[in-house]
């Protein structure tokens, strides 16, 4: 158990260590012009660009309802992708009764697809 | 002491060889489709391009990283100064990660993991985050609707890419991306790839990963009228070329992935005698260069979406349709009983 347990966390060794080495990388050209580059700021280069007019107010402001929307209707169906997967790979022993299962259930939500449809959750205008 | 050294030395060394050696040809090949795509781009408007540094502007790349360095990096007044700097560092750590899993020859892959698409997924998921973090942390108006626009779009598309990928599983039986390709590998040859029998998928495929990388027609997040540049419109110097450099690695990233899903690898058209010399690393690169060539056309040829028209072409017509096919494909594989 242990031994299998050790075979399966090397294979995931290399991942960490690319990560690892992404990391500094980005990280070196990050601090790279904070370290070589001159650097001269005043308050005016230093404030919000807003097509060279001071800025009106405050930029957390109210925004459309929409995008949360999209929001949630993408964690529903990025869910329903993530249930797939398993499915996918194990088509072949889940056989007929694997197959009719996932049906019922993409058929369950594509009720709920028409049904934001008809309410108009996917119209921008 | 001789046996730690055969036991965990050489392996982690030979391990930080392979990643380093990987994560340098990906910047390398990205430097040269960026100057690539100004190329293309050029040509098709009838100008001539980058042509002053190096031969051919060969070099131009390399100028630009120069320049970006030795640019004076400003952070805003009002920026959240560590959101700020990280949010350019997540999306080009991201960008880059993601190739670990990605195999450029038979068993040229620095981590062989048997979950390799979920694992991409789940990382090219995530590069979201370095939009919204930045739109947000800048505390201005433009990169903040900049990037809702950005997350909303590349959520939309990142839907019925999972539906395509998943059409691809059930045709190869695996997530590793080494199984898969090897499961392209027919008598067929080139016909055999997934991007014939699956060829409406490859086609959703395609127009999502323009969409999911923000590129022309789709790039309205920094539909310049409006938005100036999206969510990046505070940053300058590195922090900036960290964001293009991460929105090129996505894109390169999404053009091995067709390679990989639906090009067959790096698998030689056909299996005869002067085609099956060439290395395999060739052949990925090359359909790789190909898929590039068909972003970089698309971006010089096709007019700009309206954000409706984006929106509407993501939810009410790939995604049904993906969610279609998959029910097919799922039934043809039962129905004749080909799963693999």
């Amino acid at each position: 158990m242990r031994e299998t347990m050790n075979v399966i966390l090397a294979e995931y060794l290399p991942l960490v260590i690319f990560f690892g080495i992404a990391i500094f990388i980005a990280v070196a050209i990050m601090i790279a012009p904070f370290l070589i580059a001159p650097s001269n700021p005043d308050p005016e280069k230093l404030s919000a660009y807003e097509c060279g007019f001071p800025a009106f107010d405050d930029a957390r402001m109210k925004f459309d309802v929409r995008f949360y929307l999209v929001a949630i209707l993408f964690i529903i169906f990025d869910l329903e992708v993530a249930f797939l997967f398993p499915w996918a790979v194990a088509f072949k022993e889940a056989g007929v009764y694997g197959f009719w299962s996932m049906m019922i259930f993409l058929g369950i939500l594509t009720i709920g697809f028409i049904y934001e449809w008809r309410k108009g959750a996917l119209e921008w205008d | 002491m001789a046996e730690f050294w055969t036991d965990y030395g050489f392996p982690l060394l030979i391990i930080i060889v392979q990643s380093l050696g990987l994560l340098v040809s990906v910047l390398l090949v990205v430097a040269y489709l960026l100057l690539a795509d100004r190329k293309i781009w050029a040509a098709v408007q009838l100008r001539r391009g980058p042509n002053v540094v190096g031969a051919f502007g060969l070099l131009q790349s390399f100028a630009d990283l120069a320049k970006f360095v030795l640019k004076e990096p400003v952070i805003p007044a009002g920026a959240d100064r560590i959101v700020f700097l990280l949010a350019p560092v997540v999306t080009a750590v991201l960008a880059l990660s993601a190739w670990a899993v990605m195999p450029i020859d038979d068993g040229w892959v620095v981590a062989d993991i048997n979950v390799g698409i979920l694992y991409i997924f789940a990382i090219s998921s995530l590069g979201v985050y370095g939009v919204i973090m930045g739109g947000w942390a800048s505390n201005s108006k433009y990169p903040f609707l900049g990037a809702l626009r950005s997350a909303a779009q590349m959520v939309s598309y990142e839907v019925s890419i999972g539906f395509v990928i998943i059409t691809v599983l059930l045709c190869a039986g695996s997530l590793n991306l080494t199984e898969i390709v090897r499961a392209q590998d027919t008598q067929f040859g080139m016909f055999g790839w997934y991007w014939l029998p699956l060829l409406p998928m490859f086609v959703i495929f395609f127009v999502s990963a323009l969409a999911e990388t923000n590129r022309p027609p789709f790039d309205l997040p920094e539909a310049e009228s409006e938005l100036v540049a999206g969510f990046m419109v505070e940053y300058g110097s590195t922090p900036y070329m960290l964001f293009m450099l991460g929105e090129y690695v996505a894109i390169t990233m999404m053009c091995a992935m067709m390679t990989v899903l639906f090009l067959g690898g790096w698998l030689p058209p056909f299996d005869v005698a002067p085609l099956n010399w060439v290395p395999g690393v060739i052949w990925f690169l090359l359909k790789l260069c190909f898929c590039f060539f068909l972003f970089a056309r698309v971006k010089a040829i096709v007019p700009r979406y309206r954000y409706d028209q984006l929106m509407r072409l993501g939810w009410k017509i790939f995604l049904p349709t993906s969610l279609f096919m998959v029910v097919v494909v799922a039934g043809v594989l039962l129905f004749f009983d080909l799963a693999p």
